[in-house]
C-alpha cells in the first residue's frame, strides 16, 4: 500500500506503531490475545453482558407472545423506543464501514489498528438494529418474510415499493451483507496467521476459516484488489443507508419529519455516534489488553477530531431545522419545533443539545483529545445525546401533530427499557466474544504500516 | 373446467414407435385391445365410465368416514325441514320491537343474524325514534349477552329453580297468608305497559291494601307535577323544537340525558340546518351549572348554579311581564347572566308562538309551573308546546320511598317484591334500603344482574332482557308499541310481567297471551289477527297517540303557589346529580361499550368525577384527580375532582351510577358512588353542602385533554380545524368565512397518477358540524357494527382506545366560560392517502370506488400508516383485546365484519360490508345502479341529528354531492393535498346581535 500521507512532516505524523515493535512482536501481541486465557476484566465484562443479553431474549419472548402493548407505544405515538433504538444502532454501525472503506480509499493509515474492531462493532450494531424493524411489527411472524419479495401463492401480491420501510429493508440488508463480506475478507490473512500458530482442532477450524490462505504474492495481489473493490462498494453504502433510514421520516407528512435536510443530517449524525461508540469501546479494549502501542493517542486524537466535525454538522442541522420552520411560515411546523424545545418533552430536547452540541466543543482543546478519561466520558455523552436525538425526532413529532384532539404522551414501560438495555448486552457480548476469539487488530495491515515506518527509520539512518 | 390438450394420434408425425407388429399394422381389434384398461375376463364394474365412478364412490366414502370424527355439538339439531317463511340462512332478519326508559318507549328495529340479535337501529316509523337511537340504546344489546347476568334463581345463596319459586308463590300470595295485603309492598321501575297495568290491577284487587311503588332513580315527574300546579291536571309537555326559533333551556339538557328519547335532537337539528346564505336557524339560550350537550350547542350560555335556576326563571318571567301578582326577584345573578336574561327575554317576546322555554327534570315542580306560565304568556301553547295526558301518572316517589323505608324499619312489611331495577342502590341514601330489604319477612327481587338488590334479598330471580320477552309500552305521546322477543331467554330468566302474573295468579300467565289480549282488547274480533300482525311488523299501533289537551292556566291563582315555593337557595356549594353517559343511573354499569365511550363533554372514561369550575378548583386548591370530601344532608362522600371549563362556580356535578359494589366484572368498583350522598331531601339538587380538599389522589382517564384550538406554547389559534362562523359572517358569503380556512394547495401536485373513477361509484361523506351535537351515538353504533373491542381504563390511559370514530371536543374562548365545538373524526378516506404509500406490505390500499381499504390479513403492524395519518384515526391492536371475551359475548359480533387479531391496524372503512351488501342486492335485483341513500353507514343511520351524509359523489344528484357543493363545505387539513373524501360543513352560530 502506497503511503499517501498528506503531510510528510514527521512531527505532525507521529509513528502509528510505537514501542519499537518488530513484525514478530506484532504477531505475538495480537495473536496471543486469542490464544491465552482472557484477563479477568473480560470475565467481568461477560458477567455483565451475558445476563443483560438474556434479558433481551426474555423481553422479546414476552413481546411476541403478548403484543406490542407491552411497550409504551400508543396512538398517536406509533413508534417509540423501538425505532429510536433502531436508528441509534444503525447510526453506530456507520463508523465501522466509514473507517474501513472511506478512510481506506483516502489512504488514511491511522485506520489500520482500529478498523477491525470498528468493523466488528458495525456488524454487531447492525445485528442489534435489525432486531427492531422485525420485532416492532405487530405480527413479526409475518413481517419476517412478507417484507421480502418472495414468490408466494398469490402471485399478484407484491410489496409496496413506494414505502420507505421497504427501501429500509433493502438498504439495511445490503449494508449488513457488504459489511460482513468486507470484514471477513479483511480477516482472512490474519486467520491464516492464527492457523499457522495453532494446532489440533483449533488449527482445523482456522484452516477452514482462512480459505487456504498461503500469503503468496499472487494471493496478495488478488486479495488487495478484492479489498479495494469491496471498499469501493461499501463507500456509497455509508451514505445511502442512513439516507434511506432518514426517508422513513422525510417522506412522511408529519411536521418535524417532513424535511429535506434529513439525509445529510442523519448521515453526519450516524458517523458522529459511530465514532463515539468506537472511542468508548477502544478506550476500554486498549486498557484491558494493553494495546497502547497499537492504538495510540494519535488514533484517538483523530477520532476526537472527526467527532468534533460531525458534531458541528449535527448542531448546524438542528439550527437549520428551526430556521426552516420559521422561514416556511408553516404554522404546524413552527409549533412542532417550539413544542420540541418547550413542550412536555423539553427535557429530552435539552439533553440532546447538551450532549450533542455542547459536550464535543471540549474537543477543541488538545488536552481533552489526549485525555482517555475525558474522551471516554464525552463519547458516552455523545452516545446518549444521539439516542435522544432520535427520540426527540420520533416521539416529540408524533405526540403532538395536526389535530389537538389526538395529542398524546408516550411513557416507556419496563419492557421498553429491558429490550433496549438487552440489545446493549447483546452488543457487548458479541464484542467481547470477538475480542476473545478473533484478532481484534488487523495484523497484516498494521504490519504494512510498520513496514513503512521501518523503511523510513532506515532511510533516516 | 380446465382444457386438456389432446394429441390426435392419427396426426402424430415424426418418428413412430410401435409395441408390436400388430400395432404397427394398426388393426382395429388391436387398438381396442390396447385401449381397454382391463383385459378379457377381468371383472369390471358394469357401468360405463366405471373407473371414475369407483373413484368418486371411494372419495365419498372416505370423506364420510372422516365426518364421523368431526367435532359436532352434542345438542340435538332440528333440521329446518319446515323453514321459516322468508328466512334465508346467513341473511339477517329485522324485527320491530321497543325499549323503554322511565316509562317512555322508543321503537327499534333489531338485526338478527341466525337467531341472535346483533345490532339495534331506530324504527323509522316510530315517532320517538324516526330511525335513530341514543348511544345508550345502541349499547343495550351488549347487556343481553353480558356474561355476568343473573342466570338462575336463588333462594338466599342456594341455587333454586323457578318451579320452587312458583310453588312458593302459589302458597304465599294467597289471602290466607297475606290477608288483604297490608304487609305487601311491590317496587317496580316506571312502566307505561298496559299489560303490566292490567296485572297490577288484578293484583291490587286481590290484595287491596297492598302498595305498589313505581320508582326511578332519575324521575321525570316534576314537569308533570308542574303542570298539575299550573293547569290543575298532570300533563305531559311536548316541546316542538322543530317549530321554535328561540329556545331558552333552564338547567335542561334536552339534547342529552334529560330527555327520555332522541326526538328533541332530531327536531332541534332540523331547525338548525343551514342550507344556503338565506337560511334561517334557531337560537338557543342555556342556563346551566354543568356543561352539557345542550350548553355546548347554545348560542348564549349562562353559568349558574342549578339551585338558582328558579330565580332565573323568575327574572325571565318579570322581563316578559308574565301577568299576575307581585314578583319577588331576589337578584343574585351575575351581571353577565342578567344581561343574557334580559336579551333573551326580548328575543323570546319577539318570537311569540315560535319560542320555547324549558326547564330540566331536576328542577322542582314550581319552576316547571312557572315555565308553563311563561310559555303561555309567549303564546307557545298549542304551537311549540303541546300538552297531552301523560303516559304514566306522576307520583311522589320520594315520599313513597320514605314511607316504605319507615314501614320496613317498623316491621310492617311482611313481603317485599322488587320487580326490576336496582332499588337497593338507587333509593335515597337516608332510606338505607339495602338494609331495609333484610327487615322484610320475605323479600323477592327480580333483577337483570346480581346487583345490590339481588344480594340483599331472600328470593333472587333473574330478569329477562327486553329482547327476550313479550311486553308492551307507551311512547311519551301515548303511542303503543309491542315489545317483541328476538331470542329465547339465554338463561333461566323471567320478565316482570311473568313474575307479576305469577304473584297475582292471573288467569293468563304467558306474556305473549297477556300482551296480545291487552293490546287487541278493544279491537273488533274480525280485524284482530290482521292488526296484531301489522302492529308487530310496524313496531307500533298506529293512531294510539294521545290527543292534545287544550288548557289554560289561571295565572292569578297559580302565582302565589309558585312564589311560595320558589325560595332563593342558600349561598355556598350545591351538588347536582346527573345521569351518567356511561351508566345512566347505574343500569349500564356492566356495559363495556358505554363505560369506554368517552363522556361527550369531559371525555372521561370508566369513571365519574366531581366536576367543578376552574375558579372553584382554585378556591379549593384542588387539581384534576385530587379528592374532595363533600358532606350534606348528614351524608358524606369523597370523590376525585375534575376541572371543567365553563362549569358554574360553587356547584359540583356528580354523575350517578358508579361505585357499584355488587356488579359484574366490568362495572364492579368503577368510579365513585354519588348515591351515598343522595338523600330524599336533596335528591336532584343538594344545597348547603360543605366541601373540603383531601390529600389523596386518583387517576382520571380521558381520551382527550382539555385541548383548545389555541396551541399551547405558541398561543396561536388553529381556526381551520373545526371551523365555526356566526350566521352574520356566513351570510356575507363564502369569502367572509373561508378567510379562516386553509389556502388550498394550488398546484395539486402528486407523484402518482390519479385514480380513474369515470365508471362506477365514488364514495364520499359529509359531516355537518352545525347539526352534530356530539352525543356519542355514532361512536357506539360503530362499535356495535364493526366488532370494535373494549380495551379498559388502563389501556385507554395508555392511548390505545379502539373507537373508529371519535368525537373531538374543543373549547374556545376564556377558560371560565368557553364555547364548545364538536367534530366527529373517523378515517377521512383520503384520495391521496398518506397511509397507503408508506405501508411496506400494501395492506392498506385504494379501492376502485375510492375507499381506503384495510386488508387485515396482510397487515404486519408496522404502525407507519398511523404515524403518517394527519388525523390519527387509525387504531392498532396493541394486545389481543378479544382475549378474555366470553362465549356469550361472541354472539354480539356482526358476522359481516372480521374480528381483528392482535398486531393488526384497523380503522373506519365507510362500513364497506354495508356497501357490498347493497351492491350485491342491487345486482341480484338486476339493477345497474344503487339509489342514492340506499347505502347507509352505521354512524349515519344512528345519528339523531342527521349530521352525517354518505353516498356516491360521482352522481351530481346525490345528497352528498349536493352537500359538498355548499359554501360551508371544507376539507380538513386541505393544504396537505391529501384530498379527504369526508368533508365537513362548518358550524354556524346564531348569537343575539344585542349580546355581540
Amino acid at each position: 500500500m502506497a503511503d499517501l500521507a498528506l503531510d510528510p512532516r514527521v512531527e505532525l505524523n507521529p509513528p502509528l506503531v510505537t514501542g519499537g515493535q518488530t513484525y514478530a512482536d506484532l504477531t505475538e501481541k495480537i495473536s496471543s490475545i486469542t490464544e491465552q486465557p482472557p484477563p479477568k476484566q473480560w470475565y467481568f465484562g461477560m458477567a455483565i453482558a451475558v445476563p443483560v443479553a438474556l434479558l433481551l431474549f426474555g423481553c422479546l419472548t414476552y413481546l411476541v407472545s403478548t403484543g406490542i402493548g407491552v411497550w409504551g407505544n400508543n396512538i398517536p405515538v406509533g413508534w417509540g423506543w423501538d425505532i429510536t433504538n433502531f436508528v441509534w444502532w444503525i447510526g453506530i454501525g456507520h463508523a465501522g464501514t466509514l473507517i474501513s472503506a472511506i478512510l481506506f480509499l483516502f489512504r488514511q493509515k491511522w485506520r489500520t489498528s482500529i478498523n477491525r474492531a470498528a468493523e466488528a462493532m458495525t456488524l454487531f450494531a447492525v445485528a442489534c438494529a435489525a432486531i427492531y424493524p422485525l420485532f416492532h411489527t405487530g405480527r413479526p411472524w409475518r413481517a419476517a418474510y412478507w417484507l421480502f419479495p418472495l414468490p408466494n401463492e398469490y402471485l399478484h401480491i407484491w410489496q409496496n415499493f413506494r414505502s420507505p420501510l421497504m427501501w429500509d429493508v433493502f438498504a439495511v440488508s445490503t449494508y449488513g451483507t457488504v459489511s460482513l463480506l468486507f470484514w471477513y475478507v479483511g480477516l482472512i490473512p490474519d486467520l491464516a496467521t492464527l492457523r499457522d500458530r495453532a494446532a489440533g482442532l483449533r488449527q482445523k477450524i482456522f484452516a477452514i476459516m482462512s480459505f487456504g490462505w498461503r500469503g503468496s504474492a499472487r494471493q496478495w495481489k488478488h486479495y488487495e484488489l478484492a479489498y479495494l473493490i469491496l471498499a469501493g462498494i461499501s463507500t456509497p453504502l455509508v451514505l445511502s443507508v442512513h439516507s434511506i433510514v432518514s426517508f422513513d421520516f422525510a417522506t412522511s407528512v408529519l411536521p418535524g419529519w417532513h424535511t429535506t435536510i434529513f439525509p445529510p443530517y442523519f448521515v453526519a449524525g450516524a458517523i458522529y455516534s459511530g465514532f463515539a461508540m468506537v472511542v468508548s469501546l477502544l478506550v476500554l479494549a486498549r486498557w484491558i489488553y494493553g494495546l497502547q502501542n497499537l492504538i495510540t493517542l494519535k488514533h484517538l486524537d483523530n477520532m476526537c477530531k472527526v467527532m468534533l466535525a460531525t458534531g458541528m454538522i449535527v448542531g448546524f442541522s438542528y439550527g437549520t431545522e428551526y430556521f426552516i420552520a420559521w422561514y416556511s411560515a408553516n404554522p404546524f411546523e413552527q409549533f412542532t419545533f417550539r413544542n420540541r424545545a418547550f413542550g412536555p418533552y423539553w427535557w429530552a430536547y435539552w439533553t440532546m443539545i447538551t450532549c450533542n452540541v455542547l459536550s464535543p466543543q471540549l474537543f477543541w482543546f488538545k488536552k481533552m483529545r489526549q485525555s482517555l478519561v475525558g474522551m471516554f466520558i464525552i463519547s458516552i455523552f455523545i452516545n446518549i445525546g444521539m439516542w435522544f436525538e432520535r427520540f426527540v425526532i420520533i416521539v416529540t413529532s408524533l405526540h403532538r401533530d395536526f389535530l389537538p384532539s389526538s395529542w398524546g404522551y408516550f411513557r416507556p414501560t419496563w419492557v421498553d427499557i429491558g429490550t433496549f438495555t438487552g440489545t446493549i448486552g447483546l452488543f457487548l457480548t458479541l464484542f467481547l466474544l470477538f475480542l476473545r476469539f478473533l484478532p481484534a487488530i488487523a495484523i497484516a495491515e498494521v504490519k504494512g504500516v510498520l513496514h513503512g515506518q521501518i523503511q523510513r527509520e532506515k532511510g533516516d539512518h | 373446467m380446465s382444457q386438456l390438450v389432446q394429441i390426435n394420434p392419427t396426426s402424430v408425425s415424426g418418428k413412430q414407435y410401435w409395441r408390436s407388429l400388430n400395432e404397427l399394422s394398426g388393426r382395429p381389434e388391436f387398438r381396442e385391445w390396447v385401449e381397454r384398461e382391463f383385459q378379457d375376463n377381468a371383472s369390471e364394474l358394469i357401468d360405463s365410465g366405471s373407473r371414475r365412478t369407483l373413484l368418486k364412490l371411494m372419495a365419498a366414502s372416505f370423506g364420510l368416514a372422516g365426518m364421523t370424527a368431526c367435532r359436532r355439538p352434542v345438542e340435538q339439531i332440528l333440521p329446518l325441514s319446515k323453514g321459516v317463511e322468508g328466512y334465508i340462512p346467513g341473511k339477517p332478519m329485522h324485527y320491530a320491537t321497543a325499549a323503554s326508559l322511565g316509562g317512555a318507549a322508543t321503537g327499534l328495529i333489531v338485526e338478527v343474524h341466525d337467531g341472535r340479535p346483533t345490532k339495534i337501529e331506530g324504527n323509522p316509523k316510530h315517532p320517538y325514534s324516526l330511525g335513530a337511537t341514543s348511544a345508550q340504546v345502541q349499547a343495550s344489546i351488549l347487556n343481553l349477552y353480558d356474561p355476568d347476568r343473573a342466570k338462575a334463581p336463588k333462594h338466599r345463596a342456594v341455587n333454586a329453580t323457578w318451579e320452587e319459586f312458583s310453588s312458593f308463590a302459589k302458597q304465599h300470595f294467597t289471602p290466607a297468608k297475606l290477608g288483604d295485603g297490608a304487609g305487601l309492598r311491590i317496587v317496580s321501575e316506571r312502566s307505561s305497559s298496559p299489560s303490566l297495568a292490567s296485572i297490577k290491577a288484578s293484583l291490587l284487587k286481590k290484595f287491596p291494601a297492598a302498595r305498589w311503588i313505581e320508582y326511578e332513580s332519575l324521575g321525570h315527574d316534576e314537569p308533570r307535577k308542574g303542570a298539575q300546579i299550573a293547569f290543575g291536571q298532570p300533563l305531559q309537555a311536548h316541546y316542538q323544537f322543530d317549530k321554535a326559533d328561540v329556545i331558552f333551556a333552564l338547567d335542561c339538557d334536552f339534547l342529552g340525558l334529560d330527555s327520555l328519547t332522541i326526538l328533541p335532537i332530531k327536531q332541534f337539528a332540523a331547525k338548525r340546518r343551514v342550507d344556503g346564505q338565506d337560511s334561517s336557524m334557531n337560537r338557543l339560550y342555556a342556563a346551566e351549572s354543568n356543561y352539557t350537550l345542550t350548553g355546548a350547542q347554545a348560542d348564549h350560555r349562562v353559568r349558574v348554579r342549578a339551585s338558582d335556576a328558579g330565580m332565573l326563571a323568575l327574572m325571565l318571567a318579570k322581563e316578559l311581564n308574565v301577568p299576575g301578582g307581585e314578583l319577588k326577584v331576589v337578584d343574585s345573578a351575575s351581571d353577565a347572566a342578567r344581561k343574557v336574561i334580559s336579551a333573551a327575554a326580548k328575543d323570546l317576546a319577539a318570537h311569540k308562538g315560535r319560542s320555547i322555554v324549558i326547564a330540566g327534570p331536576r328542577q322542582p315542580a314550581a319552576v316547571h309551573a312557572l315555565v308553563a306560565l311563561i310559555n303561555q304568556t309567549l303564546g307557545n301553547d298549542g304551537t311549540t308546546v303541546v300538552y297531552t295526558k301523560p303516559a304514566v301518572e306522576p307520583t311522589d316517589q320520594l315520599a313513597a320511598a320514605k314511607d316504605l323505608a319507615a314501614d320496613l324499619n317498623g316491621g310492617k312489611v311482611s313481603t317485599l317484591v322488587m320487580l326490576g331495577g336496582n332499588p337497593a342502590y338507587t333509593m335515597p341514601a337516608d332510606a338505607d334500603f339495602e338494609n331495609g330489604i333484610k327487615k322484610a319477612q320475605v323479600s323477592i327481587a327480580l333483577t337483570a344482574d346480581e346487583n345490590e338488590t339481588w344480594s340483599a334479598s331472600e328470593w333472587r330471580l333473574p330478569e329477562t332482557h327486553p329482547f327476550e320477552t313479550w311486553s308492551d309500552a307507551l311512547a311519551l305521546d301515548g303511542t303503543l308499541s309491542v315489545q317483541q322477543p328476538l331470542i329465547e331467554p339465554l338463561y333461566a330468566a323471567k320478565s316482570v310481567l311473568e313474575v307479576a302474573a305469577m304473584i297475582a295468579d292471573a288467569p293468563v300467565a304467558k306474556p305473549y297471551e297477556i300482551v296480545k289480549t291487552t293490546v287487541t282488547a278493544t279491537w273488533p274480533a274480525a280485524e284482530r289477527e290482521k292488526r296484531w300482525k301489522l302492529a308487530l311488523r310496524d313496531g307500533l299501533v298506529a293512531g294510539t297517540a294521545s290527543a292534545p289537551v287544550k288548557t289554560a292556566a289561571d295565572v292569578k291563582k297559580v302565582f302565589p303557589q309558585i312564589a311560595d315555593a320558589l325560595k332563593p337557595a342558600p349561598a355556598g356549594f350545591e351538588v347536582v346529580f346527573f345521569p351518567s353517559s356511561h351508566t345512566y343511573d347505574g343500569r349500564y354499569a356492566n356495559n363495556g361499550w358505554l363505560q369506554e365511550a368517552p363522556d361527550p363533554i369531559t371525555k372521561l372514561v370508566w369513571d365519574n368525577a366531581a366536576l367543578i369550575s376552574p375558579k372553584t378548583a382554585g378556591a379549593l386548591g384542588v387539581t384534576d384527580g385530587g379528592y374532595i370530601t363533600i358532606s350534606g344532608g348528614g351524608k358524606q362522600i369523597s370523590a376525585p375532582a375534575m376541572i371543567l371549563p365553563g362549569h358554574a362556580d360553587n356547584s359540583i356535578s356528580l354523575s350517578l351510577g358508579f361505585g357499584r359494589n355488587a356488579c359484574g366484572r366490568v362495572g364492579q368498583g368503577v368510579g365513585h358512588r354519588a348515591e351515598s350522598l343522595r338523600t330524599a331531601g336533596g335528591f336532584y339538587l343538594m344545597t348547603g353542602v360543605q366541601v373540603a380538599k383531601s390529600p389523596e389522589r386518583y387517576s382520571l382517564v380521558t381520551t382527550q385533554e382539555h385541548h383548545t384550538l389555541i396551541e399551547p406554547i405558541t398561543g396561536k389559534p388553529r381556526h381551520d380545524i373545526a371551523v365555526d362562523v356566526t350566521i352574520e359572517e356566513f351570510r356575507k358569503g363564502p369569502e367572509a368565512h373561508e378567510g379562516a380556512q386553509h389556502a388550498a394547495a394550488e398546484e395539486n401536485m402528486t407523484m402518482f397518477p390519479d385514480f380513474d373513477y369515470s365508471k362506477g361509484y365514488q364514495w364520499g361523506m359529509t359531516i355537518d358540524l352545525n347539526s352534530c351535537i356530539g352525543c356519542n351515538a355514532c361512536l357506539v353504533a360503530c362499535q356495535a357494527e364493526n366488532n370494535i373491542p373494549v380495551v379498559g381504563k388502563d389501556q385507554v390511559n395508555r392511548g390505545r382506545e379502539m373507537h373508529w370514530i371519535r368525537l373531538d371536543r374543543y373549547f374556545e374562548g376564556a377558560e371560565d366560560d368557553p364555547q364548545i365545538v364538536n367534530q366527529p373524526m373517523a378515517c377521512q378516506q383520503c384520495e391521496r392517502a398518506p397511509c397507503e404509500s408508506v405501508c411496506p406490505v400494501a395492506a392498506t390500499v385504494h379501492s376502485p370506488e375510492g375507499l381506503n381499504e384495510m386488508a387485515y390479513n396482510r397487515c404486519v403492524g408496522t404502525r407507519y400508516c398511523s404515524n403518517n395519518c394527519p388525523y390519527k384515526v387509525r387504531r392498532f391492536n396493541f394486545l389481543n383485546f378479544h382475549k378474555h371475551i366470553q362465549e356469550t359475548e361472541k354472539m354480539v359480533f356482526n358476522p359481516d365484519v372480521t374480528v381483528r387479531m392482535r398486531g393488526v391496524m384497523e380503522k373506519c372503512n365507510y362500513c364497506v360490508q354495508r356497501i357490498q351488501e347493497k351492491k350485491i342486492q342491487a345486482k341480484a335485483e338486476g339493477r345497474r345502479t344503487l339509489k342514492d341513500g340506499e347505502i347507509i353507514t352505521a354512524c349515519q343511520q344512528v345519528c339523531p341529528a342527521s349530521a352525517i351524509v354518505f353516498g356516491d359523489i360521482n352522481d351530481p344528484e346525490s345528497r352528498v354531492a349536493k352537500m359538498k357543493k355548499q359554501s360551508r363545505d371544507y376539507s380538513l387539513l386541505e393544504e396537505l393535498n391529501i384530498r379527504p373524501r369526508t368533508t365537513y360543513l362548518s358550524k354556524v352560530r346564531n348569537p343575539n346581535p344585542e349580546l355581540a
